[in-house]
């Protein structure tokens, strides 16, 4: 059965700024993100969602982002090359927590950006994967060659939606919801001809990251602030669990940023 | 030129990644050829494509190609071209390189040098120590010259396209028809001489004797006195039968004003020819008063320059002529410096010869009655050829008539071409 791995955000903060959301001087509160953490802990709990804690370590406040410790397909870990040295410190940690499991470990070749989950998401046979401003395209290359599937490489162009996951999100019934302003004119054509049954996102509402939704099931949990789309989503069928995310959302994270499937793919 | 070249792995096709690259060379200024695709066969098999980039400085290219870093571009590390001594006086070693009509560079040592001139079929001569490289023929590769062999180091250049709107060397390229609409292109041809001429073009003319059988002769007379010929080639009876009309108001013995045939007129080419060779040649016969009119007449009195070439069925032939063939085509490519225009009429054979000395970048306009021989001159690998099936002499007088014209009413348009 698949499960979510979780960090919970003992050290989280805005420590540092590594995209246009962080801001040192609008730090985040943190009784209101310990509260918003348990409050998407719950609910994925309540869904039904087996959940992993992987134990949050000092100095590194991102690690609450589990989405982009790496991708996990069936009992490979792909680990995560992180782009900024704030952030590269998650690595072992997270390389330690899955190898204690005997998941087989696999690496990008050194100074090949790769940011795991954030970066690459199926959307039924396919591999979506965003590059610019975190990835390098020259890890999807490898991500098809180890997994053996196809991988449609998207530029990502809007600096506010730098991991794939901010803008695009897979729905089980093969659709998907999507900002397609975050995408040059190519991805967006490319994830037109690959997904059929796309939902657009309007502008206000992917600014409250209403793309970065954890889908399980039928149950769809994305930050609140998104009236559209919940609209748009109940309409086929699916159950919406809106919850606050303001916190995070100061360090350019939502509910899919603090989460990761193992695996994302059996 | 600049180049690069690149190379891209992956789900290029499907990701749409290999069209945005080639846009993106574009649209920075830059041109591209793909020099090797592969594309997967499965749906998660990865695709191929090796890319030479150009450009026209050394920055552009550098910033086409941090561009394409971004998109997976990985830069081929340069070769060397491989040189291979020549083995004998007029044979080129094993493997050696051909070369194509267009703009082509080898590697030496890290730097790209541009083989000139860009002369298809023909074979690369390397000077390691100037760093220069030309294309040669057979007939100039001495033994223990270096040669170009293999692919590695070598880069064909493609030829540049308008990109404002199609012009007729690219609307016309290779569709040879009798149906075309005849003035229109004729317009547009007189619109690119007048280019030509301003930008300091040479206008190459390839004819045979049809121009002057036809009553052709005094609009190409027209055309060399406003200066619209800067190089003739042809052959001995392009020149004779112009001398024949010159001197006796026939053509293959044919009055071209009545259209009748004179009395005992086949003698007329002959006697014309001997006239000539007891004046020691066309430039002593006119500057002795005996050759007052004609083609021949004007390209002396306005100093355009002509090659003319024998072959086995010339009667004479005019002291003129150049009856060794390789002493010929040697002659006819010394002399293609700075031709951006080739028109050819009514001549197959020394058509295609001249056609094989091009670049593919001059623009070339055959003209001909027979539609096959219009095909055959169109064909030749070049981008930029427009064919036009049509007696010659209505071609001409419709020429000269747009060419006459003020610029405005001519179709001129700026030229712009991507560099």
């Amino acid at each position: 059965m698949r499960k979510l791995l979780l960090c919970p955000p003992d050290f989280y903060g805005i420590e540092y700024e590594i995209n246009p959301w962080m801001d040192r001087n609008q730090g985040a509160s943190m009784p209101m993100a310990r509260e918003q953490w348990q409050g998407l802990h719950d609910k994925l709990k309540a869904l039904g969602c087996p959940i992993e804690l992987v134990q949050a370590k000092p100095k590194l406040p991102d690690m609450v982002f589990t989405a982009n410790a790496g991708l996990v397909v069936g009992n490979q870990f792909i680990r995560s090359n992180f782009r900024y040295p704030e952030r590269r410190g998650e690595e072992a940690h997270f390389e330690d927590w899955f190898a204690q499991r005997s998941f087989e470990i696999e690496r990008m070749p050194e100074g090949l950006f790769f940011e795991g989950e954030g970066d690459a998401l199926f959307c039924g046979e396919t591999l979506f994967c965003g590059y610019r401003f975190r990835s390098d395209i020259r890890s999807h290359r490898r991500m098809g060659e180890l997994l053996k599937t196809l991988v449609i490489s998207v530029e990502l162009v809007e600096d506010r939606f730098y991991h794939l996951d901010t803008c695009f999100c897979p729905l089980p019934d093969g659709g998907a919801i999507w900002f397609p302003a975050a995408f040059d004119t190519y991805g967006q054509r490319a994830i037109r001809k690959h997904v059929r049954g796309l939902i657009d996102v309007v502008p206000e509402e992917a600014m409250h990251f209403a793309c970065n939704a954890v889908v399980w099931e039928r149950n769809i949990v994305l930050p609140a602030g998104c009236p559209q789309l919940t609209t748009s989503l109940e309409a086929k069928g699916y159950q919406l669990h809106p919850l606050p995310m303001t916190e995070f959302l100061k360090a350019g994270g939502a509910c899919k940023c603090l989460t990761l499937f193992i695996p994302q793919r059996v | 030129m600049f180049s690069e070249q690149i190379e891209l792995r992956g789900h290029i096709i499907d990701s749409l990644i290999l069209p945005k690259v080639l846009d993106e060379i574009l649209t920075n200024g830059g041109t591209f050829t793909i020099r090797e695709i592969t594309i997967g066969k499965q749906r998660h098999d990865a695709s191929y494509a090796c890319i030479d980039v150009f450009g026209p400085s050394p920055e552009v290219v550098d910033g086409i190609v941090r561009r394409l870093r971004q998109h997976g571009a990985e830069v081929v590390e340069q070769t060397t071209v491989r040189v291979a001594e020549a083995p004998a006086d007029g044979v080129f070693p094993p493997d050696f390189y051909v070369t194509t009509n267009q703009q082509t560079f080898v590697n030496l040592d890290g730097r790209w040098v541009e083989v000139q001139p860009a002369t298809m079929d023909c074979g690369i001569a390397v000077d390691l120590k100037t760093h220069q490289a030309r294309t040669v023929k057979f007939s100039q590769v001495a033994k223990g010259m270096l040669i170009a062999v293999g692919h590695h180091g070598i880069r064909v250049m493609p030829v540049q396209r308008a990109i404002d709107r199609r012009s007729v060397f690219e609307f016309m390229a290779s569709s040879v028809s009798s149906e075309k609409p005849k003035s229109a292109v004729i317009r547009e041809i007189a619109a690119e001489f007048k280019l030509a001429k301003e930008a300091g073009g040479k206008i190459l003319v390839v004819a045979g004797p049809a121009v002057v059988h036809t009553g052709a002769g005094e609009h190409f007379e027209k055309l060399i006195q406003w200066g619209y010929v800067n190089l003739l080639f042809a052959g001995n009876a392009l020149a004779a039968h112009d001398i024949e009309y010159a001197l006796f108001g026939t053509s293959l013995g044919v009055y071209l004003d009545k259209g009748a045939l004179a009395d005992e007129g086949h003698e007329n080419h002959v006697r014309a020819i001997n006239t000539i060779r007891a004046a020691g040649g066309i430039r002593e016969a006119v500057s002795k008063g005996l050759l007052r009119r004609g083609i021949m007449y004007n390209c002396i009195q306005h100093g355009v320059d002509f090659v003319l070439a024998g072959s086995i069925r010339d009667d004479g032939p005019l002291p003129d002529v150049v009856t060794d063939v390789v002493a010929a085509q040697k002659l006819m490519r010394s002399k293609l410096d700075g031709v951006t225009i080739a028109l050819m009429m009514g001549t197959m054979l020394h058509s295609i010869a001249v056609g094989n000395l091009l670049p593919a970048s001059v623009k070339t306009i055959c003209v001909d009655i027979n539609p096959s021989v219009v095909t055959k001159l169109s064909d030749r690998g070049t981008f930029q050829a427009v064919g036009l099936v049509t007696d010659i002499e209505p071609f001409l007088r419709e020429l000269t008539e747009f060419l006459a014209q003020p610029a405005s009413t001519a179709a001129v348009r700026e030229p712009a071409t991507r560099a």
